[in-house]
């Protein structure tokens, strides 16, 4: 039981961190001033050369791999709202290391997406 | 078009383009995998499921699709907040469902249908916030 309550917490953090990291990084290399092809090739560029991007990868990636870990050690009811519960902690992240103000009515929606993916997900594997 | 109006279709449209990848991108792997088959959990195995993932097109397909997922979604984050893309990208469970029914005509229970009115609600209720409330800055052309 604590083998996979500490896979989870890895899970959430590899996870919920990758993602803030590469928006912290995408923040800084800033948007694609239009859609233009070679616009867009140079700013592949700019995020490509930038740190916090590849300080992001390997965490997605350990939080996919963890992820396959975990399948089989834990019930799916754990894991399922386990890893919809990423939109919460995320959210927590925004709003806390990546100062975004997150109103009353985003919590709502996220918390209705939360509840929402883990109904969806739990009975597709039925 | 206000610059927020402008801000909200443009991050919509790119958040619906990484949805479909998504999705388009996953069917495809899953359809590549089924082409191959089980693979055989030991070292020569392996081995042979590598070669027939290297040589199968659908495979490409779907890894062209899901490159093309990771791009929209680090150029939606560039702009808008991390708080309003990640609620958003999970519409495409409710695609994924509405496919489900349509195309495949498969029986969906109604704890599914559930979620599905859930995500919708609640990417409706984000969708009406303000993408970005943090300072942005323009890469240049």
């Amino acid at each position: 039981m604590i083998r996979v309550g500490l896979m989870l917490a890895f899970f959430i953090c590899c996870s919920t961190g990758g993602e803030i990291a590469m928006t912290y990084g995408m923040k800084q290399v800033g948007e694609p001033g239009s859609f233009r092809p070679l616009v867009l090739v140079k700013f592949i560029g700019r995020a490509m050369s930038n740190g916090w991007v590849w300080f992001a990868l390997p965490l997605l990636g350990a939080s996919f791999y963890s992820l396959l870990i975990l399948l089989p050690w834990a019930p799916l009811s754990v894991v399922i709202p386990a890893s919809a519960f990423n939109y919460v902690v995320g959210t927590f992240g925004a709003k806390y290391l990546l100062r975004e103000q997150v109103s009353i009515k985003r919590w709502v929606g996220v918390v209705m997406v939360c509840v929402g993916v883990t109904l969806v997900l739990l009975t597709g594997q039925n | 078009m206000s610059n927020e109006r402008r801000l909200r279709v443009k991050t919509l449209a790119v958040v619906l383009v990484m949805v479909v990848c998504a999705n388009v991108g996953d069917l495809m792997l899953k359809r590549g995998m089924l082409q191959i088959g089980a693979v055989q959990i030991s070292g020569s195995g392996v081995w042979r499921a590598l070669l027939s993932t290297i040589h199968n097109g659908t495979i490409w397909l779907g890894i062209l699709f899901l490159i093309g997922f990771t791009f929209c979604y680090m150029t939606a984050v560039s702009w808008a907040d991390y708080s309003y893309v990640m609620p958003a990208g999970a519409f495409g469970y409710a695609i994924q469902t509405m496919l489900a029914v349509v195309i495949l005509h498969e029986a969906v229970t109604r704890q599914r249908w559930v979620g599905v009115v859930l995500i919708v609600g609640g990417v409706l209720l984000v969708g009406q916030t303000r993408p970005s409330t943090t300072q942005t800055k323009v890469a240049g052309t």
